[in-house]
């Protein structure tokens, strides 16, 4: 018997370490080689690594949720027929260089990125005397990306009680010592209701208390019957979620947000989107409206160069970039994730929409490429659908402008000395004031309304 | 006639009634204990003490037979011995005595009233008793009825002459050449092994197919085998039929035999004690031949309470302690239930069996998943030194969380052992828990230790 030391290998973010987003294994697990060992995420793109060689899961490297350097090691797995390794095995030039293989394909509508290690990455810690062929660095079973994979509730041994629901299933006998026993029919406590937070959701003299010391409008019975729910959930906040609440706390707290609200009418450009879908029906992809608002961004960025960039408040410095790169907010099993529709510019409204629902798509199946996840230069965020009058979007530093899309709805307007009906729907946008001016922000706001409320001029060159 | 009134009547003044009493005066109840023969019932008189006691003689004289015979493995050689087994007997009777004392003192110190003389249930709270000095009649507010039990007899084999029970056989004024056991139970086998190591030629005759049927297989085969060590003749599928001259007529594989037997020991197992005490007249509900009772032991009649061999299997005596002084708490106003995890039981064969919750099989009819962790006496080191290696520790626990089910071993000693199993059921205990307990080196307890080891596959000494 032997250890094979599985280290974290370089998964090509060109960054020192990377997070163990959830584990596959615990320790004493038989693993076969190949099978996932744990999902180590990186910026918004989650890896699987699985194990180079069939062993015993002897140690885990972190916990779910912890930073790992890069080439620290992840997994150790006892192993038959090995030699003990020293810890210190050298980096026998090992890394994984996974490259992005990106489908260029936009109309497929269908992600074929995958990432496609160079190397095997996991090296054996010590020559093997009796090497099978797996021992042998192979190219195959490339690192899965997992991205979409609800942000893992790390796998916890079986014995941890959960923190809610009942305190156990349904007919299961209470576990607990004879002294908590008696205390708890002393005191016309009924075990069953109670949880236990010991191994194997033993119930213990703390437990008790807490039974005990809940608010008595807890502990008794509502008059209405309704069970009064008195546990706490805990989770952590680890993988996507984590990245997401950092980002947006930092943007909250570098950015100098400021929001403006336009109402437009979108009468004619939704006559027009429904027009569109009925003549080409099947045979081009359905139009919504953020096709049409990325070719209204498309028209008046040039004249708001300060609008399409990134400041990097650092080094002071402001890149306005001539490519529009729109990034769409898009709520994913995980939480929020911001794929790009890169060179909007090059972009029709059906091959905008049509890579729109790809990479959305993609994004919710975690099978969206890093590159697919960053390089925005603005940002949509549409929340339309659910309704809500006006929403203050958070900016997607360091970009320095977001457009949110509100309901659309049917609204009395006055034109021309009468009331008409009109579909309307606001526009809310945040701008990132340390840079853009509000004044500056207004003018580009009506310019969109401009163009939206006379969609003839979305596709008119100038 | 005598009138006595008291708070708690309690029925008998076995190990259920006699600790009853003993908890109620230490609760200041007012306590009135009836018993018609010694105190201490059937444990102390004709069954736990006295049947140790002779296994304990009769092994020492095996020991000294065996070392006469230069038998001994570590080179002890000593003269034939002689047994006189009238002071054997009268040796038994000293110990029996002097517990019976103790028992009698306790119960005064608590303050109870002794009743000397056959008690009869007049109704639910009315007891009549014959005493030497005349009749007494007894009221009171509540009533244990701790009448035990008595050895079950044979149709065609009625208790008389050379027919005896387990009572009988502990006052047998000499060794007889030749013994026959009806019944391999652990009553007969634990009478049995005792008298052919007092030289009685044994024949074991069971109807079932195999030894202490209430046990599982691989936990009795080390029984079974030190029976063919010890030259017991084992006959199982065999059925008792008759007397005839100085043989036991039996039926095995349905051919007729005669075993040559100057005793015949029927132990095919104990019933309740249900009648001469009045107890039709109290119309109780009744659970096959048992009283019924509830979990504190409450029978249908209110303050009528039942506790001990009366109430049904396990016929054990420490069940009965723990009832009794749980009904004693339960007439003095506490809040008591009997919920138990575990009742151990021990078979004081050879070698040695006990029992503590689920063998592997009941578990998994229960329907638990299980991992189970066996360790054998051969590899452990205080075994050998005791020149017994033969049999084992044995844990079962769920394959999930890891919480004893059950614990079981065979061994010579491994009565001793029983206190830890008991407690680790009772405590709730994880195989980490006693894999993570350090048990004192060298004893047999190590082998409880790697058993739970090894169901964790991490046995250290096999």
């Amino acid at each position: 018997m032997g250890f094979r030391i599985v280290k974290l290998p370089d998964i090509g973010e060109g960054v020192a370490e990377a997070e163990v987003s959830a584990w596959h294994v615990k320790v004493g697990d038989v693993v076969r080689e190949d099978q996932p060992l744990a999902d180590v995420m990186t910026d918004k793109a989650t890896v699987e690594i699985p194990s180079p060689v069939s062993g015993t899961v002897a140690a885990l490297g972190a916990e779910a949720g912890q930073m790992l350097a890069v080439g620290a090691e992840l997994v150790r797995l006892e192993i038959e027929g090995g030699e003990a390794a020293p810890a210190s095995t050298p980096d026998a030039g090992v890394a994984v260089a996974p490259e992005v293989a990106k489908a260029q394909d936009a109309a497929s509508g269908q992600s074929a990125a995958a990432l496609v290690p160079a190397a095997d990455g996991l090296e054996p810690a010590q020559p093997a005397p009796a090497p099978k062929p797996a021992a042998a660095p192979k190219p195959a079973e490339p690192p899965r990306p997992v991205a979409a994979k609800p942000a893992a509730p790390a796998p916890r041994p079986a014995a941890a009680a959960p923190s809610s629901g009942p305190p156990r299933p349904s007919g299961e006998k209470p576990v607990a010592s004879p002294a908590v026993r008696r205390r708890a029919l002393e005191a016309g406590i009924d075990l069953r209701q109670v949880r236990g937070t010991g191994p194997a959701g033993r119930i213990g003299h703390d437990d008790l208390d807490a039974f005990l010391n809940a608010p008595p409008e807890d502990a008794a019975p509502a008059p209405a019957g309704r069970a009064p729910r008195t546990g706490v959930e805990e989770i952590k906040v680890i993988g996507l979620r984590r990245r997401i609440a950092q980002r947006m706390a930092d943007a909250k707290r570098r950015v100098a947000h400021f929001s403006y609200v336009e109402e437009v009418d979108v009468t004619a450009v939704e006559e027009l989107r429904a027009a569109l879908n009925q003549r080409h029906g099947a045979s081009r992809p359905k139009l919504t409206l953020i096709p049409f608002l990325v070719q209204a961004l498309v028209r008046a960025l040039p004249d708001f160069p300060q609008m399409n960039a990134h400041y990097d408040d650092e080094a002071e410095v402001i890149h306005r970039h001539a490519g529009i790169h729109v990034g769409i907010a898009t709520q994913t099993p995980s939480g929020l994730m911001v794929p790009v529709l890169r060179h909007a510019e090059t972009r029709d409204v059906w091959n905008s929409a049509a890579e729109v629902r790809r990479l959305a798509e993609a994004a919710r199946n975690g099978l969206a490429a890093r590159d697919e996840l960053s390089g925005s230069t603005i940002t949509i965020t549409s929340l339309g659908a659910l309704g809500g009058i006006v929403t203050t979007p958070v900016i997607n530093r360091p970009e320095v402008a977001i457009i949110g899309v509100n309901k659309q709805v049917m609204r009395p307007l006055w034109r021309d000395g009468a009331f008409v009906p009109r579909l309307t729907m606001n526009l809310s946008a945040s701008f990132d004031h340390r840079v853009v001016d509000g004044y500056d922000a207004a003018l580009f706001v009506q310019a969109l309304k401009g163009l939206l409320e006379t969609p003839a001029t979305l596709f008119m060159e100038a | 006639m005598g009138e006595i009134t008291t708070k708690l009547l309690v029925l008998g003044g076995g190990p259920g009634g006699y600790v009853a009493a003993i908890r109620a005066g230490q609760h200041g109840i007012d306590t009135v204990l009836v018993e018609e023969n010694r105190l201490g019932g059937t444990c102390l008189n004709v069954g736990c003490i006295p049947s140790k006691a002779m296994i304990h003689a009769a092994e020492a004289y095996h020991a000294a037979v065996l070392h006469a015979g230069e038998a001994s493995p570590f080179g002890l050689s000593a003269g034939p011995p002689t047994l006189d087994f009238p002071r054997t007997i009268a040796w038994k009777d000293g110990i029996v005595g002097r517990l019976n004392t103790g028992v009698a003192s306790l119960l005064k110190r608590g303050g109870v009233k002794i009743l000397r003389g056959r008690g009869t249930m007049v109704d639910g709270k009315t007891c009549l008793v014959e005493t030497d000095t005349g009749p007494e009649r007894v009221r009171a507010d509540h009533v244990i009825l701790a009448t035990g039990s008595v050895p079950a007899a044979l149709p065609h084999l009625p208790f008389g002459g050379r027919v005896i029970s387990s009572t009988e056989a502990l006052s047998l004024q000499k060794v007889p050449a030749t013994m026959a056991v009806v019944g391999a139970g652990y009553i007969g086998l634990e009478l049995g092994t005792a008298f052919a190591k007092l030289g009685a030629k044994v024949t074991v005759v069971e109807m079932a197919e195999r030894i202490l049927p209430a046990y599982d297989a691989e936990l009795t085969r080390p029984v079974a085998r030190r029976l063919g060590a010890l030259g017991i003749e084992v006959l199982l599928g065999a059925k008792a039929t008759g007397l005839s001259g100085d043989a036991l007529d039996i039926e095995v594989g349905g051919e007729p035999r005669k075993i040559p037997a100057e005793v015949i020991l029927v132990a095919v197992g104990r019933k309740a004690r249900t009648q001469d005490f009045g107890l039709d007249r109290l119309d109780l509900d009744m659970s096959g031949p048992f009283i019924r009772i509830d979990e504190r032991c409450a029978t249908s009649m209110r303050n009528v309470w039942a506790v001990g061999d009366v109430t049904g299997e396990p016929m054990l005596a420490h069940r009965a302690m723990a009832q009794g002084e749980m009904v004693a708490d339960l007439v003095a106003g506490r809040r008591r239930a009997f919920h138990k995890v575990a009742i151990p039981a021990v078979c004081f064969t050879d070698p040695e069996v006990v029992s503590a919750g689920l063998s592997p099989e009941e578990a998994r009819a229960a329907g638990h998943e299980i991992r189970t962790g066996l360790f054998p006496f051969a590899a452990n080191g205080r075994a050998m030194t005791l020149g017994a290696e033969d049999g084992f520790v044995r844990v079962t626990a769920r394959a999930d969380n890891h919480l004893l089910l059950g614990i079981q071993a065979v061994g010579a000693g491994v009565s001793e052992l029983a206190a830890g199993f008991g407690l680790a059921l009772e405590m709730g205990a994880r195989l980490e828990d006693i894999a993570g307990t350090i048990h004192a080196h060298p004893t047999l307890g190590e082998a409880f230790h790697e058993a739970n080891l090894r169901a964790l596959g991490e046995a250290l000494h096999i």
